[in-house]
């Protein structure tokens, strides 16, 4: 059969409905296998996957990682720092020379939006999006349904609200493209220098204001400050930030239900999201990480040619289809 | 002159000048028109040309190129583009001074008309900089480089960002009477931007460059225009904005000229989607309206000249992720099907506005030969198609260029001579 989602994964936008309840549903089965003592098992032998990481990553990075070596497939991690990148040899380059030896798949994390588009269009191997500059995150967005429908059932008419830096964030546009298509309704708060001035084109509902952000939710996902994103001051001070728009112990308080807390990490802990409220018991942070591994290993599993209905059995070690 | 003397039979002369359109011969001898109308017998040993069904006008004046010598010749050179220049139906082009190094002294004006003549193909015209290094700081010699040569002042690829430097440049140009043509970007508000602001460089990602970065400009120097008297002449203009803006300053009586490139009145934004680099130019493509605004502009005239821009890139450069990709697109050999398709085809304007566009503007405003078909004139003349429909295919380019949104596409109109100075530098 076909691959259930093509080639690729470059992202949420381009993906049906149907195609993300399929990882999302693939995924349930890959979750008890990291609760197994010996969590490995035999579905991906035989295959090299490439970590090609031309940002800094410690999650996403060993989340990738994790979820190849659970499926037996072989891995090779490429720093920037460490290779021929530093020597100017260009993306394309790199890639076919990784190609010339005989690799099935890349995952790759890169600085520029679009950069994971222009890779799959040049390589036979299927590539993975780990996150393309300001465009997409689509794993971040699977892991961040993953954990809201685990928590809220089915996400039709759910409120999810994404809070903060959306302007410079691929994990927002992912979750945006994700969210809706399942849908659900959604929400963008933070200060209007960090929203796209062309917001509203996202389908999405805009709140000035946090505290009417929490009335509204079922759901924040607070997104990360991108400080090393920003080319000028987008905002006057991380104090005022916090003070203005910091998702606190107070805030939530006043909320007239309780608010699952998401955040993609790395925390500015006083900045974006109080310690007591990442913390909290309405955080749900760590568990989005261990669905992170989970999340991977569908998409691997789907774009190695898996059989979404062998998914289960394939944990046993039944081949690919 | 030795060349022989050209007989162009039977073809349709349009010459917006002197609103000329009408069925007949045109006679060229010793690099002048010698008579145009009616039936000319010619003189023995004349090459004759059949022109039937074809458009004899002026040749098309481009006022916007970048030809990329000194510094790039692996991109293009003044002989390589002066060639696309003529295939594309063009005896006169304007060469900006963005070159390495920078076109800001008499010295390099010289190189650049004397690799022009070398060329024997399109006339270059070359641009002096406006400031010295094009770094906005201190006035560039501008009479020197008019005696050698210079035509007209920019500091194209980057905007003059010192209103005070653009206000004296425009009145130190009064002395000599030349255009003074400014790159319209506040790189404050477009730093870093790789497509237009809106809904699509939400999506994608991409930083974008919002249309008051460009508008903000024009209306800066229209009103240094006024203040100074100085003619002003806006390069690649691409917003509904500017062009309300220009027709303010032109009811005015504001000494203001304004160009549009092919891709501005034809492509939008759209062709961005999936990360094409070849849709990527600065300022960039805009929305469907702003397309309509432009479109319009150039049938009222408060555009007075299409232009293209021309601008070669390497594929390797090209061939990188978006962000990383530098503007431009080729257009010396589209321009004229480009403009057909889109403006001609759908009977927004004339053929004969065409020609005054793209020949008779531009040659008065910026005083080059050429832009008649008056007997006595300089013989710079255009044969062209206008219904021919062709299948853009880089690879046959005589730019070194291969870099256009074009590729593949339908266009309807294509140059069949080119004569310059009385001499044939090109035929298909």
């Amino acid at each position: 059969m076909t691959a259930p989602l093509g080639k690729d994964l470059l992202g949420l936008a381009p993906l049906s409905a149907e195609q993300i309840r399929l990882i999302l549903d693939t995924a349930e089965p890959f979750k008890e296998i990291s609760e197994r003592q010996i969590k490995k098992v035999p579905t991906l032998r035989g295959m090299t996957v490439v970590n090609l990481f031309f940002e800094p990553s410690t999650r996403t990075r060993i989340s990738f990682e994790f979820a190849e070596k659970r499926l037996s497939a072989d891995t090779v991690n490429v720093a920037t720092s460490g290779s021929s990148v530093v020597k100017g040899e260009t993306l394309v380059d790199t890639a076919r020379n990784l190609e010339a030896m005989r690799i099935d798949m890349v995952v790759m994390r890169h600085p520029s939006s679009g950069a994971a588009q222009f890779l799959a269009e040049r390589i036979e191997s299927n590539v993975i999006n780990a996150g393309d500059g300001m465009h997409e995150h689509p794993t971040q967005g699977l892991l961040d349904l993953l954990t809201l429908r685990d928590r809220l059932g089915d996400l039709t008419g759910k409120r999810v609200c994404l809070v903060g830096d959306v302007l410079h964030s691929r994990v927002a546009r992912s979750n945006i493209a994700g969210l809706l298509k399942l849908g659900a309704e959604v929400a963008v708060c933070g200060p209007r220098s960090l929203l796209p001035n062309a917001v509203d084109a996202l389908g999405v509902s805009v709140f000035e204001r946090i505290e009417d952000a929490i009335e509204w939710a079922d759901a924040l996902n607070v997104l990360r400050l991108q400080f090393e994103r920003m080319t000028a001051g987008y905002i006057p001070s991380q104090r005022e930030y916090n003070r203005v728009f910091g998702v606190s112990r107070a805030r939530l308080d006043r909320a007239p239900r309780d608010l699952l807390i998401l955040h993609p990490g790395p925390m500015n802990r006083g900045v974006e999201i109080d310690s007591d409220v990442a913390d909290g018991p309405h955080s749900v942070i760590l568990h989005q990480v261990t669905n992170g591994v989970a999340v991977r290993m569908a998409v691997l599993y789907l774009l190695a040619g898996g059989r979404p209905d062998l998914a289960d059995a394939a944990k046993g070690g039944e081949a690919r289809a | 002159m030795t060349e022989r003397p050209l007989l162009l039979k039977g073809g349709r002369l349009m010459d917006p000048g002197t609103s000329r359109d009408e069925i007949g011969d045109l006679l060229v001898r010793d690099g002048r028109i010698e008579s145009a109308g009616g039936v000319i017998a010619g003189p023995d040993g004349a090459e004759r040309i059949d022109c039937k069904g074809l458009v004899v006008s002026p040749g098309f004046v481009d006022v916007h190129v970048h030809l990329r010598e000194p510094g790039r010749e692996d991109v293009e050179t003044v002989a390589t583009g002066a060639a696309a220049a003529a295939a594309g139906g063009f005896t006169s082009i304007c060469a900006m001074p963005n070159t390495d190094p920078v076109t800001d002294n008499q010295a390099a004006v010289g190189f650049t008309v004397r690799q022009g003549i070398l060329a024997r193909q399109a006339r270059v015209f070359p641009y002096g900089a406006i400031s010295v290094g094009q770094k906005g700081e201190q006035l560039a010699e501008f009479g020197e480089m008019i005696e050698a040569g210079a035509v007209a002042f920019s500091d194209d690829g980057r905007p003059v960002v010192s209103a005070h430097l653009m206000r004296t440049a425009l009145e130190y140009a009064r002395t000599f009477d030349v255009p003074v043509a400014e790159h319209c970007e506040d790189a404050t508000l477009a730093q870093g931007g790789a497509m237009n602001e809106g809904a699509l460089s939400a999506r994608l990602g991409l930083k974008g460059i919002p249309t008051e970065a460009e508008e903000i400009f024009v209306i800066r120097d229209i009103l240094l225009a006024r203040r100074t008297g100085g003619r002003l002449h806006l390069c690649h203009m691409s917003t509904k904005g500017s062009v309300d803006l220009i027709r303010w300053g032109k009811l005015q009586g504001i000494p203001v000229t304004a160009e549009v490139c092919s891709h501005h009145i034809s492509l939008t934004e759209d062709e961005v989607t999936g990360y094409n680099t070849n849709a990527k130019m600065n300022p960039p493509l805009r929305t469907a309206a702003d397309v309509a605004s432009l479109q319009e502009a150039v049938k009222d005239g408060t555009i007075d000249i299409l232009a293209t821009d021309h601008a070669p890139h390497h594929y390797d450069e090209k061939e990188r992720e978006f962000p990383q990709a530098p503007n431009g697109v080729v257009g010396l050999e589209t321009a004229l099907g480009v403009n057909i398709q889109w403006l001609v085809v759908p009977e927004i304007i004339t053929l004969a506005t065409l020609v005054e566009r793209m020949s008779c503007a531009p040659a008065r405003i910026f005083k080059l030969p050429g832009g008649t078909l008056r007997a006595g004139g300089v013989a710079d003349i255009t044969v062209f198609n206008p219904t021919e429909q062709w299948i853009v295919n880089p690879a046959e380019f005589r730019s070194k260029g291969r870099n256009t949104p074009y590729a593949g596409r339908k266009l309807t109109g294509r140059t069949v001579a080119t004569i310059v100075a009385g001499r044939l530098v090109f035929r298909r």
